[in-house]
């Protein structure tokens, strides 16, 4: 499985954020993408989750489930949880699992542990903090299996107990032929990664 | 399927509960209607002949601006982008949307209707007949609107550009809502034209709004 | 017990527990015994036994309009004296208070049935009431909205306030509006002389409505106060959670 993309070019409002990007993503790979505030970062991740068109370039992920398309394959973390205060942490993971395509009435207990909620589950996701939150955003990772995962500033909100839990979680997803492009400005704790630095090309 | 049901049942459950969500719209449907003899005068007769048209107006205005933050609560916490991302076509998740607002907030308005009949001076069984023809033709109001929220998020502006955007668009619908309740109360038009006119624009707009809110809701993500 | 020490909201509770069970038990009693003056009283020679609604309509729209007025002084001590249980007390009035003017709407209409020919007539004092149960609608809404109680509060007390100084100026001018349309050919319940055999029941019914209004009152700032222990315990379950956190990292 990989992804690819070649001459990948963006444009908003008419302005080019970024033009001419080339990378390739292997199975058990990862790209860290860096660079300075305003250097499309942001951006080439939301071009990757399908939510922005490109506006000329390649961009292609082979190898995967047949038929489904790049976005229907990744998880997108970015910079909001999407955790509903009114829902209970259970109803807002069960809902993302479901939408997203976890098989029917598979248990979230274990996704929520492994992001340290589990004893919270019953509790409104509007008690939560700001790094709870986060993490409940995180566990949709877990409970449904995705090949490649998109994530913004992944690491923003969290303490390092929490930093730990996901490094370990992207090496497991590593581990079992899966893939992640992040967005970063500091380690976010994974072993070995390639680097693509945006604003130079 | 089942995330059709997953997000039809989350946004009902939000609607329930955050801040009585569902009612505000029933409540705001009571408002208005109370206003009108306020303005028209208490004259019984009087009401009762335009008690019809009254309650469809009232209708009409309770579940269009209810509408107004069904797609921005969703852009503003992120929801929308992981909408988009599901094997599921964001236009079936606009319909699961729809629905789930339907039944929401026009329902509660239809079960109310009744009552405020009572207070109009319109007798039971034309409260029926006006019952009816705001079951038929609100689906055509909530999936038009639909496409008015959707661009209420485009263009980060809500509340009353979405009525602006959309009343004139519910014109038809308001127009043969009332004739078909009118030609059943008092006729001496026939019932069935009006009201098959009414179910058609609900059928067309059920196919087209969501399409068209869509397509605005991918626009705006740019 | 001073005035102070019911501030505590755990000493109010603990009365609350010791005084509900004989107030519950004293509505009952009034209850019954208006009840059975009710129906021993006469009916009237023109509507029959349908005067016998005025014995709910009437109490009902008397602790309706109480209800605000509770509301508005707990929103002094809400705005001015900042009391904690003055809060609790407005909120725990507000759905009592519009199900009292909602069954005075309610026993309005069916009395107005066989009185007027119809359910609903936009007559003077009905339409005020109508009006105070929008009011009503309105804060409870407002409280619905509000997901933190506490910020919550402060506008409930603020929009409590503006209701009772509007609801003189609702009631003028509605009554302005119907005189304008139906010069002078509205039926008024009751008249101006009342018989002792009517007005004996109707006093004992307030009694007791009055009762029933504060058994409820008691009963739903119990159930306020209690729920907010809820509200600030899960708060502290979900922050006890992320220190456990650092200690077993330590």
């Amino acid at each position: 499985m990989q992804l690819r993309s070649e001459n990948l070019t963006c444009e908003r409002g008419g302005r080019t954020v970024f033009a001419g990007v080339n990378f390739t993503v292997d199975s058990g790979a990862a790209l860290v993408v860096t660079g300075r505030n305003g250097a499309g970062k942001s951006t080439l991740l939301r071009v990757l989750a399908g939510l922005l068109r490109i506006a000329s370039g390649r961009l292609e992920l082979t190898g995967g489930a047949n038929e489904a398309t790049l976005p229907e394959q990744a998880h997108y973390l970015g910079h909001l949880d999407a955790v509903k205060p009114s829902l209970s942490v259970r109803e807002n993971l069960t809902f993302w699992a479901s939408y997203l395509g976890a098989p029917h009435g598979a248990p979230m207990d274990p996704a929520l542990d492994a992001v340290g909620l589990g004893h919270l589950a019953d509790l409104p996701a509007a008690y939560l903090s700001a790094g709870q939150k986060r993490r409940l955003s995180i566990a949709r990772l877990v409970a449904v299996k995705r090949p490649v995962w998109l994530l913004d500033e992944p690491t923003s909100a969290l303490d390092s107990q929490s930093q730990d839990r996901l490094a370990a979680l992207m090496a497991d997803h590593r581990a079992t032929g899966g893939m992640i492009v992040a967005a970063a400005h500091g380690p976010i704790g994974l072993e070995s990664f390639s680097e693509l630095k945006m604003g130079q090309s | 399927m089942t995330a059709f049901l997953a997000l039809l049942t989350r946004d009902m459950r939000l609607a329930v509960r955050v801040g009585g969500g569902a009612l505000i719209g029933a409540l705001f449907y009571l408002i208005v209607v109370v206003m009108m003899p306020f303005a028209i005068g208490p004259d019984l007769n009087l009401l009762g002949r335009i008690g019809p048209a009254i309650l469809w107006l009232g209708a009409l205005l309770a579940s269009l601006l209810a509408l107004d933050r069904l797609f921005a609560t969703d852009n503003d916490d992120g929801s929308l982008d992981l909408l988009m991302m599901s094997a599921m076509p964001l236009e079936l998740a606009v319909v699961a949307k729809g629905i789930a607002h339907w039944l929401t907030t026009a329902l509660p308005l239809i079960v109310i209707t009744p009552v405020l009949g009572l207070m109009l001076n319109v007798d039971l069984p034309a409260m029926g007949w006006v019952a009816l023809t705001l079951l038929a033709g609100t689906p055509a109001l909530t999936f038009i609107g639909l496409i008015g929220a959707a661009l209420s998020v485009a263009l980060r502006r809500g509340g009353l550009l979405l009525a602006i955007l959309v009343l004139p668009l519910t014109i038809p619908v308001l127009i043969f809502g009332v004739s078909a309740a009118n030609a059943a109360i008092v006729g001496p038009a026939p019932f069935g034209p009006p009201f098959t006119i009414l179910c058609a624009l609900s059928l067309a707009s059920l196919v087209l709004g969501p399409f068209a809110a869509a397509a605005v809701l991918r626009q705006g993500q740019e | 017990m001073a005035v102070i020490d019911l501030a505590n909201p755990t000493l109010f509770l603990r009365l609350v527990n010791r005084v509900l069970p004989w107030l519950t038990a004293a509505t009952v009693l009034v209850f019954a015994y208006g009840l059975y003056r009710v129906a021993g009283s006469p009916d009237d020679y023109q509507q029959g036994a349908t005067v016998k609604i005025m014995y709910l309509h009437v109490p009902a729209a008397w602790l309706g309009m109480m209800g605000w007025g509770l509301m508005t002084v707990a929103a002094f001590g809400t705005l001015v004296w900042r009391h904690p249980l003055a809060d609790v007390a407005g909120r725990a009035a507000a759905p009592i208070g519009a199900a009292f003017t909602l069954i005075c709407l309610i026993t309005g209409s069916l009395w107005g049935r066989p009185t007027w020919g119809t359910y609903w007539v936009w007559d003077a004092r009905l339409t005020s009431v109508l009006v105070l149960f929008l009011l009503y609608l309105g804060m409870l809404a407002l409280y619905w909205t509000a997901e933190d109680p506490n910020r919550g509060s402060r506008a409930a007390a603020i929009l409590a306030l503006v209701g009772a100084v509007n609801i003189p100026i609702i009631k003028f001018s509605v009554d302005w509006w119907n005189t304008l349309h139906q010069p002078a050919s509205i039926l008024r319940m009751g008249g101006s002389a009342i018989a002792p055999s009517i007005l004996w029941p109707l006093l004992i019914m307030a009694v007791a409505f009055t009762l029933l209004f504060f058994t409820l009152h008691l009963a739903a700032m119990r159930n306020e106060i209690l729920r907010r222990r809820v509200r600030s315990m899960r708060m502290m379950q979900a922050q006890e959670q992320a220190q456990d956190y650092v200690e077993a990292r330590a």
